[in-house]
């Protein structure tokens, strides 16, 4: 599987990504329609209104992709799209419920929050845009290491600061100013990445050819890894006090497996592991809530009216899902705590069953191969260590709170990406996105002639890009080289990105 | 920097991996079990969120689901709460379901396959009758009667078509309103339920007394004891057999005394079987228990039915007869006392074997299930369950029961104008306390008449035992109970 000259020839093509793009907010618009249908028994109201701002908001995204980074993977922003579309509609029929419930029972209508999320989807689109247009290389970034560690562990204090911090479910993570309120960590764990990515780049060779070995790993001289030790201990003291242990995982886990990657020393994963279940045991003596969680994990039965309510529900959610669902807006949100964030696992689970779990877990998989792709491909360490920690951080994240809502671990309290409601992570999660797309743009361009100075990685074994390019002059994106690769040469295009 | 990435990349697509195979086994292999837990109240409120079938008796629903104008959307309804609560059971968001309501549940909810299928292609659910319906044996007039003739008494009456095994009538007294317990307000559930199943002074209405507690079955056990003497022994009717006052109990103590502590035939020790069990000798039939032995004693229960459990489709407990017994206790046993234990439910099987020329049948509530647009899902076919006992013996015995309630104890029972064959039964069950009382019979009874109805009354005894023969004496009976049931089903 010699990826990597095969890939990263690839030709700007418009009309797949478009084509998916398409397929994506259809069967994201029929998924609404279906679901006021079956519970209203009526069309959505102002379904015109919003189909357009629905489709021109993505339709602008896609434009502003095709314009800014012709390159990048076709793939990426139709599958995000479809998750955030699935998501909304699940949000919306949430909504319904609780308004047919209100209106049954004489209540007061609750808000929207479908609308408040559109909202959020249109802006983070807007952020899409704007990184892919602003930042015109991902390069940039890696100038930025340092500033991005010290505005990543600010940012992180900022839950911490009295009249500010809010405590939300035993974590102490949010931060409100009046009507806003937000996750500041859901920011600060993609600037603390840049750091990662930014650092390891650069002190790759010092951290690999440094001091004395020590039962086989090759440790590092104290001066290259002193700021990383001090960036994570800032950064792990922080989670502890905030007591977000997802976080904590989700940091820690990208963290090592960057040094892995970084080092190619399997040592460090080994040691990141022993740090979590570290971690994890002393959490599980220092705070209530991590006990009850642990305590639910093992026996979800043993308080089903109270302590383990909600991972019990959740369990029936999926049971009663079975095979292959109750169908769209026929499940049971209303005994289902938080349904619309850290369970929305559960009710798809219950309303698409099997069948749409496997879909939606296969659109994840696309998704963080795609990144895991960008970064086999990717021309320079930097690019390379960054897409593969957006890739690693996402999945880790989808492991985190999908493992979390089916007991497969215990639950740590992390929103599911693009499917769950909420702003914030929203808006990291896109924006983690436009990073992948810009460092894919990169990453398949054709080599620029000159060869570039940057051009780092070339020494490991083969596996990066093109080798240096043969001259026909080049020209951007009409007519990209074919690569010079012997064994893949592959002027037809339609087979070679599916 | 490729190759740990590559083996990220593995990592990464193992977790996933994880991820579904942990789906998998909740959802295709975890579900029935969880879906089935009693804390699970997911079912039945989706259950209470589409149009839930009705069960009908006689054509007329007695539960059924009406529009709700709060946030269940549907209401269950129990036209007559009380009266069929025995049969429907109850069917709660809080407290789970038993009864029809719950055996029957696939039909009542729409999840029979049949069902399924129709609805999946069906464009949308909304108002459409999702669950099917279904039928029962019940005959509306039998079951009213027996319930009014039952009157405050706790106690259970079990009718059923001696040639079909199908059930007319199944009557349990105290009762309770599955009303209160289907209320979609939890406070309301709640407060019935504890009223329900207090601790103390409590009659326990929940308690089906026809199929789920089984009683000493006193004399009415002389039937079965009677069939082992006539198959085992070789006796009919004529046969003279012990009648003394008293029967000394071997490898005890204790005496065996008659009823009414006299001779069964007055002036002599001897007597023939028909004229004990006219009159229920207790020496007789204990003696003849002694002749028997336990083994052949408990065979022929079993082969009634003892120590196997019926659904109907609800599951009776089982009537218990020991195999292994000594021969006090034997003694007692055959007399339907000590270790012989039976629902009324077995009792009114017994009753209609006997009816039915020795072969008994299957006993059955649901005649049919249909969907909502009338389609038949499933009819209920009459099946033999076992021939307890050959044709000449039943029409010996069904001759010997036509005498107890000609000249016997049974004559409360008779009906002007029918030949109605029957055994009584009175139960101690424990020292100083009311008896239990029963009867069980089956009508027409006459020769070359085929019995339409066969029954088992039983009455609780309740409180101390008075002093006071008057009084003690005025204790209800079953026989006229039965009596104006058997006049129910036959004028």
């Amino acid at each position: 599987m010699s990826a990597a000259g095969y890939f990263s020839a690839a030709k700007p093509r418009p009309l797949s990504g478009l084509v998916l793009l398409t397929f994506a907010i259809l069967l994201s618009i029929s998924g609404w329609v279906y679901t006021d249908i079956v519970q209203r028994g009526s069309l959505p109201a102002n379904l015109l209104a919003y189909t357009a701002a629905f489709i021109a908001i993505f339709a602008a995204t896609h434009i502003a992709v095709r314009r800014f980074a012709p390159y990048a993977d076709p793939l990426i922003l139709p599958v995000v799209a479809l998750l955030n579309g699935l998501g909304l509609v699940m949000i919306h029929r949430i909504d319904t419920g609780r308004q047919l419930v209100a209106q049954a029972d004489g209540d007061q209508a609750p808000t929207a929050m479908a609308i408040t999320q559109m909202v959020w989807v249109g802006l983070s689109l807007v952020l899409v845009i704007g990184v892919v247009f602003a930042l015109r290389d991902h390069r940039q970034l890696q100038k930025l290491t340092y500033t991005s560690l010290i505005v990543g562990v600010l940012l992180m204090q900022l839950p911490l600061v009295p009249g500010l911090g809010q405590t939300i479910n035993g974590a102490r993570n949010w931060v409100s100013l009046g009507p806003i309120s937000a996750q500041p960590s859901e920011a600060a764990k993609l600037l603390l990445l840049i750091f990662f990515a930014g650092y390891l780049a650069s002190a790759r060779e010092m951290l690999t050819l440094g001091g004395g070995m020590l039962w086989g790993i090759r440790l590092p001289h104290a001066r290259s890894l002193g700021p990383l030790v001090v960036a994570l201990f800032v950064g792990l003291g922080t989670f502890v006090v905030q007591k977000d242990l997802g976080m904590a995982v989700l940091f820690f886990g990208t963290f090592f497996v960057l040094l892995y990657a970084a080092t190619g020393q399997r040592l460090w994963i080994f040691i990141g592991a022993t740090l979590i279940l570290l971690g994890g045991a002393l959490g599980y003596l220092a705070f209530s809530h991590v006990r009850v969680r642990v305590k639910n994990w093992l026996d979800p039965f043993w308080d089903t009216q109270d302590q383990s309510y909600q991972i019990v529900q959740s369990l029936y959610a999926f049971a009663n899902g079975g095979m292959t669902g109750v169908g769209l807006g026929r499940g049971n949100p209303r005994l289902l705590p938080y349904s619309e964030n850290d369970f929305i696992m559960s009710l798809f689970g219950e309303e698409l069953g099997l069948a749409g779990l496997i879909a939606m877990l296969l659109l994840y998989a696309i998704l963080i191969e795609r990144g895991l792709r960008t970064a086999l491909i990717a021309r320079d360490d930097f690019g390379k260590l960054l897409a593969m920690g957006l890739s690693v951080m996402f999945a880790l994240q989808l492991f985190v709170t999908v493992g979390g809502v089916s007991r497969l671990i215990p639950s740590t309290g992390l929103t599911t990406p693009f499917l769950s409601q909420g702003g914030s992570s929203l808006v990291a999660n896109y924006v983690l996105v436009a990073l992948l797309i810009r460092i894919s743009d990169g990453a398949r361009r054709p080599a620029p002639q000159p060869v570039g100075f940057h051009r780092l990685s070339t020494t490991t074994a083969g596996m990066v890009g093109p080798a240096p390019v043969s001259p026909p002059p080049a020209s951007p994106p009409p007519t990209p080289p074919s690569p010079p690769g012997p064994v893949n040469p592959p002027p037809t295009p339609p087979r070679s990105n599916p | 920097m490729n190759r740990p990435l590559r083996r990220i990349a593995l990592g990464v697509l193992i977790l996933l991996g994880v991820l579904l195979a942990n789906f998998s086994y909740i959802q295709a292999f975890q579900a029935d079990e969880l879906n089935s837990r009693n804390d699970n109240a997911r079912r039945l409120t989706q259950a209470y969120s589409s149009p839930r079938g009705s069960i009908i008796v006689g054509g007329q629903p007695i539960a059924y689901s009406q529009d709700s104008k709060d946030s269940l959307k549907y209401q269950r309804i129990y036209t007559q709460g009380p009266l069929y609560a025995p049969v429907t059971g109850y069917f709660s968001t809080v407290y789970g379901s038993t009864g029809i309501e719950n055996t029957q549940n696939d039909a009542l909810a729409g999840k029979d396959i049949r069902q399924q299928f129709r609805r999946f292609f069906s464009t949308s659910n909304q108002g459409k009758s999702a669950g099917g319906n279904v039928e029962l044996t019940i005959d509306p007039k039998l079951q009213q009667v027996a319930a009014q003739a039952l009157g405050n008494n706790r106690g259970a009456v079990v009718a059923l078509d001696p040639s079909t095994g199908a059930i007319l009538a199944m009557v349990t007294s105290p009762s309770y309103d599955p009303n209160a317990l289907a209320s979609h307000d939890r406070q309301t559930q709640v407060k019935a339920w504890e009223t329900l199943t207090k601790k103390k002074d409590n009659p326990n209405p929940l308690l089906n007394r026809a199929l789920r507690e089984a009683y000493p079955p006193g004399s009415t056990f002389k039937l079965i004891t009677a069939a082992a003497a006539i198959d085992k022994l070789g006796m009919n009717p004529n046969s003279e057999v012990p009648g003394p006052a008293k029967l000394p109990l071997p490898q005890s103590d204790n005496e065996l005394p008659n009823w009414d502590k006299t001779q069964c035939s007055p002036g002599s020790d001897t007597t023939t079987l028909i004229r004990a069990l006219e009159h229920s000798c207790n020496t007789t039939f204990a003696s003849l228990g002694l002749q028997l032995k336990a083994a052949a004693l408990s065979d022929e229960a079993q082969k009634f039915g003892f120590n196997s459990t019926f659904e109907i489709p609800m599951s009776s407990v089982k009537s218990s007869i020991p195999t292994t017994m000594d021969q006090a206790f034997t003694a007692q046993s055959a007399i339907g006392q000590q270790d012989v234990k039976a629902t009324p439910l077995q009792m009114a099987l017994v009753a209609a074997a006997i009816a039915n020329n020795g072969t008994m049948m299957q006993p059955y509530l649901v005649s049919r299930t249909t969907t909502g647009g009338g389609g038949v899902l499933s009819q209920a076919n009459a099946k033999s369950w076992g021939e307890p006992i050959s044709d000449q013996t039943a029409s010996m015995l069904r001759q010997m029961m036509i005498q107890v309630v000609a000249q016997g104890t049974g004559t409360k029972a008779q009906v002007p104008g029918f030949t109605v064959a029957g055994k009584t039964g009175t139960a101690q069950w424990e020292t100083g306390m009311n008896t239990h009382s029963w009867f069980v019979g089956f009508a027409p009874a006459g020769e070359d008449e085929q019995p339409t109805i066969a029954l088992a009354v039983f009455i609780e005894g309740v409180g101390k035992e008075s002093t006071d023969p008057v009084v003690a004496n005025s204790q209800p009976r079953a026989a006229p109970v039965a009596q104006q049931v058997l006049a129910a089903k036959l004028q």
